[in-house]
C-alpha cells in the first residue's frame, strides 16, 4: 500500500512544488476498495454531484501545518471548481460544521442537510520537516469512502497537493485529465526597467512562468531587453521564446530547471514566434531569412531546416495540429491577415477563418478539434473558435476589452489569453464555452501566455 | 506550384529595379508605388496621416542648408539618435507602402546618409496597437524592409542597413487614440555606427 504513495511522495520533494505537473497519475485503486463499492458518486436526479471541501483538519499544533491545512482545503476547491464537474458548495456554508479527523467524527447529518453528495476529508500532519497528507472523498449518502490518498513532502508549497488531489479526483471521479498541475507562461513588463541601449524610454519585458491558476508567478530570464512569446516545451522542462539579446528577434531555449539555455534557428538570421511540435521534436517559426517573413520549421536543435511558406505576403503564427501533420498559421496573402492550415509537408493550403484581420491561430487538444484564433470585432479582438466538424465559427469574448493570443490548455476545455477589460493588458483564463473567466495577473503588462502541455 | 528561391530572388532584384523610379513594395500586388495607396475602407480613413502628423520631436533641423559635419558628425551616438538628422516614416493603418511623404523623407534620409558615408544604421519598423501582438511582428518587419529598398534604390548600400521589428512592443506614443497611433506606425532610424 505504501509503495504509490512513496513514489509521489519522492517526485514531491524532488521537485519541490515546481514541476509537480510532469508527475503521471498512478493507475493504482486505493486498495482498501471494495468491487460491489459504487466508486462513482453522482448528484440528484441527472444534477451534477454536490461536492463540499472543508479546510483540512491540522494534526499537529504548529502555525505552518495550520496554515498548510487552511490553504490545501481552499485550493483544493477552486481546483474543482475549474473543471465545472461538481457543483462545488460554497465554503462559507459550512464554516460552522464542527470539522472531523476521522471518518467517525463525520456530523453525517448536517452534511446531509446541506445536500452534499460527496465530501472531501482530509489531514495535514507535521512529519520531520515537511508534510503528511491524507485525503478520502465520501459518498455522503452511503457513507463509504470512495477515494483515498496519502502524500508526504515538502512544506514549500502545500498548493502542489490541492493540485494533485484535485487531479487525481477528477481522473477517478470523471476519467478527466485536470490541468491543477499545469502551468503559464507569459512576458511581462511588471519589473518597469528599462532597455539601456536605446535612446528612447523602453520597457523590459521579460519571461514569467505561473500555476495554471496565477499563483507562484516568477521571473525565469533576465535578458534586461526584450523577450517575448514563449512557448513551453510538451516536456514542460524547456520554454522556447523570441529574444531581442542580439539587437533582433532570435529564438532561445531555456532549460528554466537547469538554467542553460539554447539558440537553435542560428545566428545572425531574424527569428520569432517558435511553437513546438506535440512531440516537442520539431519547432516551426516565423523568420525573413529569405527577404520576407515565412513559415519555417527545424528540428529543436536546429538541424533539418525546412521552409514551409513561399509567398511574397506576411505568413507567420504558427501552431501544430495534436497530430503533427498539419499546420496552422496567419497569412495576409488575400489582403487582411486571415487563418489558413498547411501540411506540414508544405501541401494542402486551405484557408478557415471567414473574415480578415484575424491572428494567432491556436490549435486544441483532443477531444475537441477546433481552432481558436482573435479576429477584429470593433475598436479591439475577440476569441473566435473554428470547429472542424461543423465549419462554424462560434465567438467566446465579447468586446469586453480588446482580447489577443488564445492557448489552449493540454485538456482542451479551457483557454489563456489576454484582455484589456481589466485597464492594462492582463492574461486571463475563459472555458471553451467562454464562462468562467478568471483573471491570473495584475500587475503590469503581460502578453502572450501559453499553457504547458 | 511556388516560385524557386532563384526566382524568388530574381523578382526580388526586379523589384529593387523597378522602385529605383517608383519606390517599392513588396507586396504581392503590383508594385504601384506612387500615388499614395488608397486608404484602407472604413475607420482607417480617418487615420491615416495625409501629411504624418509631425512627428513629436521632429528636429526644427536639416534644412536645405546641412548642418555642419563638425555639428552632427562630432556628437556622440546617443546624442546624434537623440537629436537624429534621420526622420521617421510613417505607414497608414495595416500598411506597408512608403507613401509620396514617405518617399520624401527618405530622400532626406538618403542624403544624411551620403553625407555620413561611415554611418551605419538600423532601421526599426514598429506599429500601432491595434494590430495583434503577433502579427505585428511580421508588419513591423515589412515596414522596416520598404524603407531599406527604398533607400537602397537611392544608392545607399543595403550593407549599411539592417532592419529589426518591434511590433506594437515600443509605441513611441503610448495614448490610445488616432493622434498617438499615426505616431506609432512607423520605421525609425537607429545609428548604430560612425
Amino acid at each position: 500500500m505504501q509503495s504509490p504513495f512513496r513514489l509521489i511522495a519522492i517526485l514531491l520533494v524532488l521537485s519541490a512544488g515546481v514541476t509537480v505537473f510532469a508527475l503521471q497519475d498512478p493507475p493504482a485503486q486505493p486498495p482498501q476498495q471494495q468491487s460491489e463499492i459504487q466508486l462513482e458518486i453522482t448528484g440528484q436526479a441527472g444534477a451534477p454531484p454536490r461536492y463540499a471541501v472543508p479546510d483540512f483538519a491540522a494534526l499537529s499544533g504548529d502555525a505552518e501545518t495550520t496554515e498548510a491545512a487552511k490553504t490545501i482545503g481552499q485550493v483544493l476547491w477552486d481546483d474543482l471548481a475549474f473543471e465545472r464537474e461538481f457543483y462545488m458548495i460554497p465554503r462559507n456554508l459550512y464554516a460552522s460544521i464542527p470539522q472531523a479527523r476521522t471518518e467517525a467524527d463525520v456530523p453525517w447529518d448536517q452534511w446531509r442537510e446541506l445536500g452534499a453528495d460527496g465530501l472531501v476529508l482530509g489531514t495535514v500532519r507535521k512529519d520531520g520537516a515537511g508534510l503528511r497528507i491524507e485525503v478520502r472523498l465520501i459518498n455522503v449518502r452511503s457513507r463509504q469512502v470512495v477515494f483515498a490518498r496519502e502524500y508526504s513532502g515538502s512544506a514549500g508549497n502545500p498548493r502542489a497537493y490541492a493540485h494533485t488531489i484535485a487531479d487525481e479526483i477528477h481522473q477517478h471521479q470523471r476519467a478527466l485529465r485536470g490541468v491543477a498541475r499545469t502551468k503559464l507562461t507569459f512576458a511581462s513588463d511588471r519589473d518597469r526597467e528599462k532597455i539601456l541601449t536605446t535612446v528612447e524610454d523602453r520597457d523590459v519585458k521579460e519571461i514569467y512562468i505561473s500555476d495554471y491558476d496565477g499563483a507562484n508567478q516568477r521571473r525565469i530570464t533576465v535578458n534586461r531587453t526584450l523577450s517575448i512569446t514563449p512557448t513551453w516545451a510538451p516536456d514542460g522542462r524547456s520554454i522556447a521564446y523570441t529574444s531581442y539579446v542580439r539587437g533582433f528577434p532570435t529564438i532561445f531555449i531555456s532549460y528554466i530547471y537547469e538554467g542553460r539555455r539554447e539558440e537553435p534557428a542560428g545566428r545572425g538570421t531574424q527569428n520569432w514566434l517558435p511553437a513546438w511540435s506535440p512531440d516537442g521534436t520539431k519547432i516551426a517559426f516565423t523568420s525573413n531569412r529569405d527577404g520576407n517573413p515565412e513559415l519555417y520549421v527545424m528540428n529543436r536543435d536546429g538541424s533539418g531546416l525546412r521552409r514551409l511558406t513561399n509567398h511574397p505576403a506576411i505568413d507567420t503564427t504558427p501552431t501544430w495540429s495534436p497530430t503533427g501533420t498539419q499546420i496552422a498559421f496567419t497569412s495576409d496573402r488575400a489582403g487582411g491577415p486571415a487563418i489558413y492550415i498547411i501540411g506540414a509537408d508544405g501541401l494542402n493550403l486551405r484557408r478557415i477563418s471567414p473574415g480578415s484581420n484575424c491572428d494567432r491561430p491556436t490549435w486544441s487538444p483532443a477531444p475537441f478539434n477546433e481552432i481558436a484564433f482573435v479576429c477584429r470585432t470593433g475598436p479591439g479582438y475577440d476569441v473566435m473558435i473554428y470547429d472542424f466538424a461543423s465549419g462554424d465559427v462560434r465567438q467566446i469574448t465579447f468586446g469586453e476589452g480588446s482580447n489577443e493570443s488564445p492557448s489552449y490548455a493540454p485538456n482542451g476545455r479551457h483557454l489563456a489569453f489576454t484582455s484589456t477589460r481589466a485597464g492594462r493588458v492582463q492574461v486571463f483564463t475563459v472555458g471553451r464555452d467562454g464562462r468562467n473567466v478568471r483573471q491570473i495577473t495584475h500587475v503590469g503588462n503581460n502578453y502572450t501566455p501559453d499553457w504547458s502541455r | 506550384m511556388i516560385p524557386t528561391g532563384a526566382a524568388r530572388r530574381a523578382t526580388l532584384v526586379l523589384l529593387v529595379l523597378m522602385a529605383v523610379t517608383a519606390g517599392a513594395c513588396a507586396k504581392k500586388e503590383p508594385p504601384v508605388a506612387r500615388p499614395a495607396p488608397p486608404p484602407p475602407p472604413g475607420s482607417a480613413d480617418a487615420t491615416r496621416p495625409p501629411s504624418p502628423p509631425e512627428p513629436v520631436p521632429e528636429p526644427e533641423g536639416v534644412p536645405p542648408v546641412p548642418v555642419t559635419e563638425d555639428d552632427i558628425g562630432s556628437r556622440s551616438l546617443d546624442d546624434i539618435n537623440r537629436d537624429s538628422p534621420l526622420r521617421p516614416v510613417f505607414f497608414a493603418l495595416d500598411q506597408h507602402e512608403i507613401d509620396a511623404e514617405g518617399q520624401r523623407v527618405l530622400q532626406h534620409n538618403a542624403e544624411v546618409l551620403r553625407r555620413y558615408p561611415t554611418w551605419q544604421i538600423t532601421i526599426e519598423g514598429h506599429c500601432d496597437e491595434r494590430g495583434t501582438a503577433e502579427y505585428n511582428l511580421a508588419l513591423g518587419e515589412r515596414r522596416a524592409l520598404a524603407a531599406r529598398n527604398y533607400l537602397v534604390s537611392l544608392g545607399i548600400s543595403a550593407d549599411r542597413i539592417r532592419t529589426v521589428s518591434y511590433g506594437k512592443e515600443f509605441p513611441f506614443d503610448p495614448g490610445h487614440n488616432e493622434e498617438a497611433w499615426a505616431k506609432n506606425r512607423r520605421a525609425h532610424f537607429v545609428v548604430t555606427a560612425k
